[in-house]
Formats: C-alpha cells, structure tokens, sequence
C-alpha cells in the first residue's frame, strides 16, 4: 500500500489544478455551457494541447499510458472547477471503447483523431426500457449478406448532439459494438441541453446499413468491453463528484464565515457548524472510497467490480447530502442561477442519475 | 372521536368534487396535468371561478366574504383541490395580506383593499426579505420616512415572488431608528407597484426559471394612508402573517396526491425487466413517505382545530413548515429517481403550451422532475427557514 504519487502523477494533477483555478472561472464554464455545442471548443483544444485527451490510452495509441489513478486526479480537479467539456463520452467512454476494441485501422480513423480534437464522440449507454441494466440491450444488429442493419433507440447519449461518431451496442447473439458516424443514413437524433449545463441526444437508429469495418471487435462478444468502460467512467464520475464535493464544502464554510444574520457571521451557529462537519465527513468518506476503489481498480484485485458498485452508492447519497446542504446553508442565494454553488449541485444530481444510481449498486453489493 | 365522514361532509365532499372536475375549464385541467406553467391570467381566472363559488377564501371571517365552513369542511376542501390536481392558490393576496388587512387595518382600507383580494382583481407580493436581512428579517433597512402626509421609501427588498407580475407589495420598512429593539421601529405598509421610483430585477432560480425579483425603491412616495395600523406595529402583524404562512405551506394533500401519482407512473413505467413498482427498495420509500404524510395529516388538523376552538397558530405551525417541507422534497427526490436517465434532458420548451404531446423526450413528465425537485429546494428555504423554524420550537414549544 502506498499513497504517494509519482512524479507524473502529481504533474499532472498540480497542472489540471491550475488550469481549473487561472483559467476556468465560473464565468467560463457557465460560457462554454451556454454556447451552441454546450462546451467551449477553444478549451477542448487546451485540453488537446496539454495531452489531456490522450491520457487514458496506451502509448501504442499515442496515449500517455495513464490509468484509473491518473483519470482519477483528473477527474477530481475537473469536479471541483465543474469543467462542462465533455471528457467523459468522448475520452472515457467512447474513446475507452475505441482503446479497447478497435482495430488499428479503426483506431487511425477515429481514436487519433478523438486525442487530437478533431472528432468528437459519444458511447450509447441507455435504451429507454433498460433503467441501469446497460447490458439489456433491445436495439438489434442483424446480418444481411456482408452488412448489419441495424434498428433501435438509444437514450439520453452524453454530447450525442456534437457527437460525429457514435459508438452503438446492438444485440446480434451476444453485444456487439459499432462505430457509426453521426451522418450514416438511418440515424436519427434529437438533442438537448441537459440540467447539468451539458448537452445529449436521444438516438433512434432506423434500418441502418454498415459493414464489417464499423465492427469493433468480435461480432457478439462486445460485452466484457461495455462493461469494462461502464466501470471506468463509474470511477471517472465518482472522481469528479469527489472534487465537487469537496468544492462545495469549501464553498459554504466559506459563506457561512461571510455571511451575518443576528449580528454574526452564521457559520458561529452550532447548529450550522454540525451540518458542516457531515458534509466535511461525507465528502472525505467519499474520498477515501474512492482512493481505494480506484486502486483496486488500478491493480485488478478481486474486489475491483465491488468498489465500482460500493463508490458509486457513496457519492450518490453522500453527494446528494453535501448538494442539498449547500444550497441550504446558502440560503436565498444557494437558489440563484449567478451563483456557481447551484450548477455544481445539479451536477452532483446528474451523477448520482447516471450509470446506476445508489440503489442500484447497493443491490449489486448483495449480489 | 371518528375519521369516517359524516352523511353531509360526504355530500359536501361529492359537491367540492364535482365543482372541480366540472366548473374549472378543461384547458386549466390539461395544463396542470402536462405540467404546463400557467399564464398569470390563467391563475387569475381559476381564482375568479372560485370567488363566483364563494370559495375564495375559506378562511376569512364570514363578514369579510369566508365561507363559514367548519374546520373539516376545510380539509375536505383542500384535499379535494389537491386531488383534482388544482392550480395552487398565488398565496400573497388571499393568504397573507388580506389577512393582515382584516385584522389590524382600518375600515377605509378594509373596502378599499379587501374585495379586489377576494375577487382576485389585484396582484399582491410580499416585500420583506432584503440582500442583508433574511432570517434576521428584524433587522431589515428599507426606510420609511414620513414627509408631510406621505411616506418616502428607500431599499431594496430581494427574493420578492412574481413581483413581476404584481400591483400591490406589502412591505415591512423601518420608520424609525434607534428604537430599543429593532423590531420596535417597522411598520407595515402598502405600495402601488405603479408608484414612481419601484423598480423590478428578475433573479433567475437554479432551475432556470423566473419566480423571483429584487424590488428597489428610490424616493418612493406613499400616501401615509397606506400604513396599516400603528406605526412601529409591523413586526406583529407581520408575524401573524407567517403564521398563517407556515401552517399553510404544509401542503399535506398536495404531497399526498403527487405520491399517489409517483405510485401509478412506477405501475406503468417498465424500466429494466419489470416495472418500477416491483422494486421493493423504491416502493418502500414511498410507503415510508406516506406513512409520514398521514401523521402530518393529523398534525395539522389538530393544529387548526386548536385554531378554529379560538386560539392563534402557535410555535406548532413552525413543525407544520419544515416537516410539511422536508416530505414535499422527499417525494421530490423519488420522482427524480424514478426518471433515470430522463431526469437529465432540460427542455423547457416542451413544457410550454402548444407542444405536441408526442414529440416530448422521455415518458410523460419525467424530464420535469430534476426541475421541480430543484426549485423545491426554496421550500426548505423560505417562509422561515428550517433552521429559524427548529429554533422557534427550540424556543418557544420546548423552552430552551
Ligand atoms: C424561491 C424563494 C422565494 C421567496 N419569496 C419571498 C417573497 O416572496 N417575499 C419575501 O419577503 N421573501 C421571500 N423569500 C426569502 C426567504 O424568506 C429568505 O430566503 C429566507 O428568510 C432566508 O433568508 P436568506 O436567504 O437571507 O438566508 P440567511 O438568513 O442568510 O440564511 C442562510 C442559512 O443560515 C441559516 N440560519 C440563519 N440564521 C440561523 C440561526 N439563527 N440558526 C440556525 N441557522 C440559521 C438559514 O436557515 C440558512 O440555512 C424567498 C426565498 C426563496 C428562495
């Protein structure tokens, strides 16, 4: 057991925490979230520059060989500056499939160009009937003569709107995944902004006819790589609910210091300053969960699929416990749009809603 | 003691029920079914149909134009309101202010003011709340300062509700300094929104909507005649008025029927291999919910019969609040956890009138759930904040 970082380790997570504090203000995200694709495309490109979309990937990819720890401490400085850009479906998701599945071909064509910025892309998690089950996959890929034509719907598909690839999971004997660009006749989407400032779409996917060369991987045994990048982006978003947690919690005790009612600052109110202490408790608890959920993951123990589920359930209800005290302890002002405290509340919310809620991986635990 | 009904509170219940369902025009109906906002107008017409009834307000005095109903006629009333998926009264003529008028104004204010507030003709908001005085309302700064026979008016007043839409504020300023408490020196008073020098800045809620404004007054002149009661006296009335706001903002039937709403879209939603209602963790929340609920049910009828048996709402209304509150943004959480994945898409635009059913994302109303369950963070918030609330019980119902 060791808790130090190395030196590229600690690189990397001193250089994403500058970028958040002198160059990311709240007034930049709230920018970025609000032009036309939902996230700044000048910041994508920093990104880029930096190597931040190449972490992940092996070196054979041209990646910079990074894994679940270095996605963690990104992450986490990501949380805490609420970074709207979309790292998670293209990066983790999409580009996790890619890394995983593709062959060198596939990834000449669409991973280099995800890492350099020039496509963006989108993983297909949800169908509307399957809930969290993201395994239950009703859209359909059937043979026809060298093709797959394939028919269904896919839900709430994070940056599915930008998206100019999607990766799609089909049931054809067994899951396989399929690299469709957004402009393959037959793909159907409907976008939207989401509450958390991002954006999505809902897929229909209408008779659509591809070929061999859109198969990642082998046809029906697409399921182990799903599943492998659902816990991924499951640590990925634990981490960043972690870092905005931990942003909340600066942010009220800060205001609670500021902040006079009765002639003294509120945060002089024992009855605030216990509410502090849980959402101190809550967000340290989630931190040291998800510093060994992730390092389980890091060194494949046998309990890395446990603590995917076991973190997950923890910043679902820890996170929902430091949102809502935020915006309490904040008072009128906790309410107000201009204020950064609501955004990252209702990114909290959206994590907590996403790739399986609390419930979900506390029932995977009794499994 | 019984809970079963008797013969005529049934048939009174049968009639409340069918004026709803027949009397309130289908267009009011669909848009509270499709969670479509009402216009202002259309509030002011379900309003003006319940003032044609005489039901305006159930809890004014006979004389002022009440309804004389018993305590459990009114229950009957706001149950069946609720479960006709009734708009929710706009709170600050009917519930606040015209109280206040009744009780401590004069007769001259009383014809002048009362019957525009029962026939809905007029659009009040509540200005106390200011940037430096929230909970502490006591120490609020917007001044009163007379001149001649009028009052001159400067501050800001924040958070003031749908003061974009309204006529009339009924504010409480300071009319004088100095006093030995602070609460000694405010004075309740009425102004004309129209009234040169009131101005209105909207505030945007997290849920990207518009409910709130700040409300800034430069040299705002009022006729002195629009102070109700004595000056120096606004404290008090003022605190009456949150009385009767608390007990109201309780909202039991409303909770109640939006958990029985809950229960049918998790029977009909198949998410996954079964439908929501076969997941036992989910529907014991609810069922934990609804036992809560019913104990609040008869908190707040034993509540208002110590009301109607002569005896002012006391620090109780105060539990009212926050545990009427803290059940409202349970049923919130679980409508959101319902959703899923489609708690996430904001599209504001399909909940506007005239968009076609059919081309919603997602089932139903599940994409206005993360909305709502944000906005009802205000719950919690105004009125009194838990917080204040749980020190007034503190205080004064356990004497510490
Ligand atoms: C959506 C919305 C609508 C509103 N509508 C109106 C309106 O129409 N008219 C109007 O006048 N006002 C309105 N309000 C204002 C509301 O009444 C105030 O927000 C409320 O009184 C809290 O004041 P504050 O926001 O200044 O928070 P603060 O008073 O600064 O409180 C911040 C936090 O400190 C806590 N706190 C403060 N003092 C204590 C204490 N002594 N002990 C323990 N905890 C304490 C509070 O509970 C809160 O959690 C509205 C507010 C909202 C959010």
């Amino acid at each position: 057991m060791d808790f130090s970082l190395s030196e590229f380790q600690g690189m990397l997570a001193d250089s994403v925490g500058k970028f958040v504090d002198n160059e990311y203000s709240f007034a930049r995200r709230m920018a970025n979230a609000d032009s036309s694709t939902g996230y700044g495309e000048d910041t994508w490109a920093s990104f880029c520059e930096l190597g931040w979309t190449a972490l992940p990937f092996p070196e054979a990819d041209g990646g910079l060989d990074g894994g679940p720890l270095e996605t963690m401490l990104l992450m986490q400085q990501f949380g805490r500056g609420l970074v709207v850009e979309p790292y998670l479906a293209n990066i983790v998701l999409a580009g996790g499939v890619l890394c995983r599945a593709a062959n060198a071909a596939q990834k000449a064509r669409w991973l280099q160009p995800i890492i350099a910025g020039d496509l963006q892309a989108a993983l297909a998690i949800a169908e509307p009937q399957n809930r969290y089950d993201h395994a239950a996959v009703e859209t359909r890929a059937v043979r026809d003569g060298d093709t797959w034509v394939i028919d269904g719907k896919k839900s709430v598909v994070f940056n599915g709107g930008n998206a100019d690839l999607f990766v799609i999971p089909a049931e054809s004997d067994g899951i396989s995944l399929f690299a469709l660009a957004s402009d393959t006749p037959g793909i159907d989407v409907q976008r939207y902004r989401t509450v958390d400032g991002s954006t999505a779409a809902d897929i229909t996917l209408s008779g659509v006819r591809v070929d061999d060369g859109a198969l990642l991987g082998a046809a029906g045994e697409g399921l182990a790589t799903f599943d492998a990048v659902i816990d991924d982006a499951i640590l990925a978003v634990a981490a960043e609910a972690v870092g905005i947690m931990q942003a909340l919690t600066d942010k009220t005790v800060e205001y609670c210091k500021n902040r006079v009612q009765f002639g003294v600052p509120i945060g002089s109110f024992q009855a605030l300053q216990h509410r502090m202490v849980d959402m101190l408790t809550a967000s340290e608890q989630s931190y040291s969960l998800l510093l060994w959920a992730t390092m389980a993951c890091a060194d494949r123990t046998d309990e890395a699929k446990r603590a995917v589920s076991a973190i997950k359930y923890q910043v679902g209800t820890a996170g929902k416990l430091v949102g809502q005290e935020a915006i309490q302890l904040h008072g009128g002002m906790g309410m107000s749009w201009e204020v950064d405290v609501g955004h990252y509340f209702k990114r909290l919310t959206v994590i907590g809603q996403i790739l399986g809620n609390a419930d979900w991986h506390l029932d995977r635990l009794l499994d | 003691m019984h809970v079963s009904l008797t013969p005529e509170e049934s048939a009174f219940r049968d009639e409340v029920r069918a004026f709803f369902r027949d009397e309130v025009p289908r267009d009011i109906h669909d848009k509270q079914a499709r969670h479509i906002a009402l216009e202002p107008e259309d509030q002011v017409r379900f309003q003006k149909i319940l003032y044609e009834k005489g039901w305006a307000a159930p809890n004014w005095p006979v004389e002022h134009g009440g309804t004389g109903w018993t305590l459990v006629q009114k229950h009957i009333f706001e149950t069946e309101m609720a479960n006709s998926n009734m708009p929710r009264i706009v709170p600050f003529g009917l519930g606040m202010v015209g109280p206040v008028i009744y009780s401590f104004g004069n007769d001259e204010q009383k014809q002048r003011f009362l019957p525009d507030i029962l026939q809905s003709n007029v659009w009040w908001c509540q200005g106390y709340s200011e940037p430096g005085s929230g909970s502490d309302l006591a120490s609020l700064k917007t001044r009163a300062e007379l001149d001649g026979d009028e009052y001159v008016v400067n501050g800001t007043k924040i958070w003031t509700t749908l003061a974009q839409y309204a006529d009339w504020i009924f504010c409480l300023v300071r009319t004088s300094t100095g006093t030995a408490r602070k609460q000694e020196g405010i004075s309740f008073l009425l102004i004309d929104m129209q009234t040169p020098g009131v101005s209105v800045k909207p505030i945007i809620t997290i849920d990207g909507s518009h409910e709130v404004n700040e409300v800034h007054f430069e040299n705002v002149r009022v006729p002195a005649a629009n102070l109700v009661g004595e000056e120096g006296k606004g404290w008090t009335y003022g605190k009456v008025l949150l009385q009767h706001e608390r007990t109201g903002t309780a909202g039991v039937a409303r909770t109640q029927y939006r958990l029985r709403q809950l229960r049918d879209q998790a029977g009909q939603s198949v998410r996954g291999s079964e439908p929501l209602c076969k997941d036992r963790n989910f529907m014991r929340r609810i069922a934990a919910v609804e036992v809560e609920l019913k104990a609040l049910e008869y908190t707040e009828l034993r509540t208002l019969a110590a009301v109607s048996a002569g005896k002012a709402p006391g620090a109780e209304s105060s539990i009212l609040k926050f545990k009427g509150t803290e059940l409202q943004q349970a049923v919130d959480e679980l409508f959101v956890e319902a959703a899923g994945y489609y708690a996430l898409p904001y599209v504001p635009e399909q909940y506007a009138p005239g968009f076609p059913d059919d081309q919603r994302i997602g089932a139903g109303t599940e994409t206005d759930s993360a909305s709502h369950y944000f906005n009802f963070r205000k719950a919690s918030i105004y009125g009194g904040s838990n917080e204040i609330q749980k020190n007034i019980v503190a205080k004064h119902v356990l004497g510490l």
